[in-house]
C-alpha cells in the first residue's frame, strides 16, 4: 500500500471533515426530534465508537448520535416514527448490544450538576492558592517593610473573595449544623478559615509579620478535592444505578377496542385489560380474563417451576408470562401493588441505614470539640503569659486551629473510598451506598437466596446421556416452536449431540400445557406429564409419542459462575454460612449438600426471610444478605450490608447496597476483601492524621507555629494520606 | 522593585487566563466522557463538539 493511495486524515483533515461537518450541520438545523437513550454494555473503544454513530446516522429518519464512551451509553435524536425498538434491531445486527433506557428515570441530573459545581470551586481556589502560595514565597524568603505589605494586600485581594465563593459548601454545611445545635467537621472547618482570614486581614492592616492567606485557601483547596472525590464516586454509583432501573421500561399493552396500544405504567387504572405477551412481565396485580399460560414466580416466591394460570387466577406484578398471551384485568395498580408495599418495607430500612455510624462520623465527633477546647486553651494561655495582649494570644488560636485542622482527616475517607470503589468495579461490583466499604469490611455471616442468587435461575435439562436418541431428537424439534426456558434448555442440550434430523409437521404450542406435533401421522406430546400421559406428577416434563409410553425429561436449576469458589473462599475466611429459600425441599436439599452448606431451609416466606435477619442481627451476627428476588427484598434492606445481582429485579437492586454486575459470584469474596482492606487504609489514615496532631500541636499551642511551618505540615500529611489510599486492594 | 508592578499584573493576568480556560472547559461538557474523549482522538472521523447530554 502507498501513500497516495490511501490520503489519511492527517493529510488532508480539511477535506475530510468539510463534508462531514457540513451534513452534521445540515442535519442538526432540520429538527433535532425526540431524544432516546441507549445503553450499550459491550462498547470499550474507537472502533465502537465509529460503528455505532456511523451505523446509526445511515438509518433513515436518525438525525444525531453521539455516544458516551464513560457511561456506555447512546444519545440519540430522532424524527417521529423510529422507534427505540428499530434502533436496537439495527444495532444487534451490527453485532452491538443495546437497550433502550427510559430518558425519565435518567433525567435526574442534579448531583452531576453538585459535582460540577464543586469542581468550579475547586477550580477557583486552585488557581488562588498557587498564586497566593507564589507571594508567600517571597515574603517567607526574607520581605520586609512595604514589600511585605504590598504581597500580603495582594494575597489578601485573591484570598478573600475566592474564599468567599469556594468555601461556601462548609459555611453553609456548618450552618445547618449549629442551627440544629450540633457539631460535625465543617464546624472547625469554617471557623478555621473565618479566623486565619480575618485575623491576616487584620495583620496586614496593621504591618503584621504574619499572614496566613495561603494556609486558609490550601485547607479550602485539600478539602474541597476531598469533597469532590466523595459526590464524584456518589454520583458514578448512581447514575449507574438509575440505569438499570431505567432497563425496565415501566410501560404495559392495554386492550382498547381489542387493538393493544403501548401506554406507560402510571396511566393504568383499576379495571383496565392489559394485554401480557409471553416473555414479558405482568405489570400489575390483576386477575386473567382470557388465556392460559404458565408463569414463573421465582422472583416472588423463589420457586424454580413454572406455575399454570388459566382464566381466573390471579397474577402479581413482575411475575413472567412464558408461553400464551395473556390478557389481564387490573385489580390494583401503582400504590397498592404487593411489589410497592414492599418498597415502603424497604425505605423503613433505609432510613436505619441512614443512622449507621461511619468511621468518619465517629472521628469528626471527637475531634470537633477537641480541637474548639484546644484552641480556646490556646488562647487563655497566652493571654495570661502575655499579661492581657489579645493579638498575640488570637494569633497563636488561630495558628492551632489551622494546624489541626484536618487536611488529612477530611481525604482519609474519601480518598480510600474512591480508590476501593474503583477497584470493586473493576470486580464487577458496583457499591451504591456510601458507607457499604465500611459495612462489608464487619460482615461474619452471609445468609444466600437460592433462586437467581445461587442458581441462575433457568433450567437445565438433568442426565440428557439417558434419553433416547430418537424421543430426544423428535421432543428437541418440538421443543424449538417453544419459548418456554424448559424448552429452550432441551434444545441447548440437544445441540452439537449429532441427533438425527426428524419432520415433524403441524406443530402447535398449547399455552399451559406444551407442545404438539405430527410424526407420520401419530401425534407428538411435549410438555406437562399430566397433559401428554394423563399422569398427574406435578412439575415433571414428558414426552410422548401416540400409544407409546412416555419419556421423562428431568431438569436442575444451574448453579451460578464461581459458587464453588465463593463457599472455599467465605469458610477460608470464616464466615458462617446460611441458605434462606422460599423453594421446596427437596432442590434446597440438593443444592445445599452440593455446595457443602450444613445450615439452609427451605419454603421460607418473604416474612420469615426478614424474621431470620432480625434475629442474627439480635444475636450480634453483622449479616451480609445476598438475594435478588422480591422475596428477599425485606431482608436485603434489613441486613446489616447487602448485595444484588444485575439480574435482580429492581426492587432489589434498589434495597440493596452493592450490586453484582458481574455474573460470576466468586466476586462477593473480592468485596469482602476490598471492604476490609479499606477499613483497614482508613484507620492508617486516622492515625497518620493523629500523629501528625500529636506533633503539630505541641508546637502550635507554643507559638513556634509560623505560615510556612502550617503550610508544610498540612501539604506532607495529605499527600501521605492520598498515598496510602492508593494501597487499597 | 519598580518591576514588581509589571510583574505581578502580568503574573496575575496569565494565571487568570488559564481559569478562564478551566471555566470554559467545564461549560461545554468537556469532563462528561474522558474515556470516550481519548478513544475519540485518534479516530479518523470528525467530531464537531463534545457531548450534550
Amino acid at each position: 500500500m502507498t501513500i497516495s493511495e490511501t490520503p489519511g486524515a492527517a493529510a488532508c483533515p480539511g477535506c475530510l471533515a468539510a463534508p462531514v461537518m457540513s451534513a452534521r450541520a445540515l442535519k442538526r438545523a432540520e429538527t433535532i426530534g425526540t431524544e432516546i437513550q441507549l445503553s450499550l454494555p459491550s462498547i470499550h473503544c474507537a472502533s465502537c465508537i465509529s460503528g455505532v454513530e456511523r451505523g446509526l446516522m445511515s438509518l433513515e429518519g436518525v438525525n444525531d448520535v453521539r455516544v458516551n464512551l464513560t457511561r456506555k451509553r447512546a444519545t440519540v435524536h430522532v424524527a417521529e416514527g423510529l422507534e427505540a425498538a428499530d434502533l436496537t434491531a439495527a444495532l444487534s445486527a451490527m453485532g452491538f448490544q443495546a437497550q433502550p433506557l427510559d430518558s425519565a428515570t435518567l433525567s435526574a441530573g442534579t448531583s452531576d450538576l453538585a459535582a460540577r459545581d464543586l469542581l468550579m470551586r475547586l477550580g477557583v481556589s486552585g488557581f488562588a492558592m498557587m498564586n497566593v502560595m507564589l507571594l508567600s514565597v517571597a515574603v517567607w524568603s526574607g520581605a520586609t517593610d512595604a514589600t511585605r505589605d504590598l504581597f500580603h494586600w495582594i494575597s489578601a485581594m485573591i484570598a478573600l473573595p475566592t474564599i468567599a465563593f469556594s468555601a461556601q459548601p462548609f459555611f453553609w454545611n456548618a450552618w445547618s449544623a449549629l442551627k440544629a445545635y450540633r457539631l460535625n467537621m465543617d464546624v472547625p472547618i469554617s471557623l478555621a478559615i473565618l479566623l486565619a482570614s480575618g485575623m491576616s486581614l487584620f495583620e496586614t492592616m496593621n504591618h503584621g509579620e504574619h499572614a496566613y492567606f495561603d494556609a486558609a485557601l490550601s485547607l479550602t483547596f485539600f478539602l474541597l478535592a476531598g469533597r469532590y472525590l466523595d459526590q464524584k464516586m456518589r454520583t458514578v454509583a448512581r447514575s449507574a444505578a438509575a440505569e438499570l432501573a431505567a432497563l425496565e421500561s415501566p410501560t404495559a399493552l392495554r386492550m382498547v377496542n381489542g387493538v393493544a396500544e403501548t401506554v406507560a405504567l402510571t396511566a393504568i387504572a383499576v379495571g383496565d385489560t392489559l394485554m401480557v405477551r409471553p416473555g414479558g412481565r405482568v405489570p400489575v396485580d390483576g386477575t386473567v380474563s382470557e388465556g392460559a399460560s404458565e408463569l414463573d414466580r421465582a422472583f416472588l416466591t423463589g420457586e424454580t417451576d413454572p406455575v399454570a394460570v388459566t382464566i381466573g387466577a390471579a397474577v402479581r406484578a413482575g411475575e413472567v408470562n412464558l408461553t400464551g398471551p395473556l390478557l389481564v384485568r387490573a385489580d390494583a395498580v401503582g400504590q397498592d401493588t404487593l411489589l410497592h408495599s414492599l418498597a415502603d418495607m424497604v425505605s423503613v430500612a433505609e432510613d436505619a441505614k441512614s443512622k449507621y455510624n461511619s468511621l468518619a462520623d465517629r472521628a469528626a465527633r471527637i475531634y470537633a470539640p477537641a480541637v474548639h477546647l484546644l484552641a480556646l486553651a490556646a488562647f487563655l494561655l497566652w493571654l495570661w503569659l502575655t499579661g492581657g495582649d489579645v493579638r498575640v494570644a488570637l494569633n497563636v488560636a488561630v495558628a492551632v486551629l489551622i494546624i489541626t485542622c484536618p487536611c488529612a482527616l477530611g481525604l482519609a475517607v474519601p480518598a480510600v473510598s474512591t480508590v476501593a470503589s474503583g477497584r470493586m468495579f473493576s470486580n464487577g461490583l458496583l457499591v451504591k451506598h456510601a458507607t457499604a466499604l465500611e459495612r462489608l469490611a464487619e460482615v461474619d455471616e452471609v445468609i444466600f437466596d437460592k433462586t437467581g442468587t445461587l442458581t441462575k435461575g433457568t433450567p437445565e435439562l438433568l442426565d440428557p446421556d439417558t434419553i433416547p436418541e430418537q424421543a430426544f431428537a423428535i421432543a428437541t424439534a418440538l421443543a424449538d416452536a417453544s419459548s418456554h426456558p424448559r424448552s429452550a434448555s432441551i434444545v441447548a442440550a440437544a445441540r452439537g449431540r449429532g441427533l438425527p434430523d426428524v419432520a415433524v409437521s403441524d406443530i402447535v404450542e398449547h399455552p399451559g400445557l406444551g407442545v404438539q406435533g405430527k410424526l407420520n401421522g401419530k401425534v407428538v406430546r411435549l410438555g406437562r406429564a399430566v397433559w401428554v400421559s394423563g399422569n398427574d406428577e406435578s412439575g415433571a416434563t414428558q414426552f410422548a409419542i401416540e400409544g407409546t409410553a412416555p419419556v421423562s425429561f428431568a431438569f436442575v436449576d444451574t448453579l451460578r459462575e464461581g459458587a464453588h469458589d465463593l463457599m472455599d473462599a467465605l469458610r477460608k475466611r470464616g464466615v458462617s454460612i446460611m441458605l434462606l429459600s422460599g423453594d421446596a425441599q427437596e432442590p434446597v436439599r440438593r443444592l445445599a449438600n452440593d455446595l457443602g452448606i450444613e445450615n439452609w431451609r427451605a419454603g421460607v416466606l418473604p416474612t420469615e426471610k426478614a424474621a431470620v435477619l432480625e434475629e442474627r442481627q439480635a444475636a450480634g451476627k453483622r449479616v451480609l444478605m445476598v438475594g435478588d428476588g422480591l422475596n428477599d427484598t425485606a431482608a436485603l434492606a434489613l441486613a446489616h450490608v447487602s448485595i444484588a445481582p444485575a439480574s435482580a429485579l429492581a426492587a432489589a437492586r434498589v434495597a440493596a447496597d452493592v450490586v453484582l454486575v458481574s455474573p460470576d459470584l466468586s466476586h462477593i469474596s473480592d468485596a469482602l476483601r476490598i471492604g476490609r482492606s479499606a477499613r483497614g487504609r482508613i484507620l492508617e489514615n486516622f492515625a497518620v492524621a493523629a500523629l501528625y496532631n500529636s506533633i503539630a500541636v505541641p508546637i502550635a499551642v507554643f507559638g513556634f507555629a509560623t505560615p510556612l511551618a502550617a503550610a508544610i505540615a498540612m501539604s506532607t500529611s495529605s499527600i501521605v494520606v492520598s498515598l496510602n489510599a492508593l494501597r487499597t486492594r | 522593585m519598580e518591576v514588581l508592578s509589571y510583574l505581578i499584573p502580568i503574573s496575575l493576568i496569565l494565571g487568570g487566563v488559564g481559569l478562564a480556560a478551566f471555566f470554559w472547559t467545564l461549560k461545554s461538557n468537556q469532563y462528561d466522557d474522558p474515556d470516550g474523549d481519548s478513544a475519540r482522538i485518534l479516530r479518523t472521523d470528525y467530531d464537531d463538539e463534545p457531548a450534550q447530554d
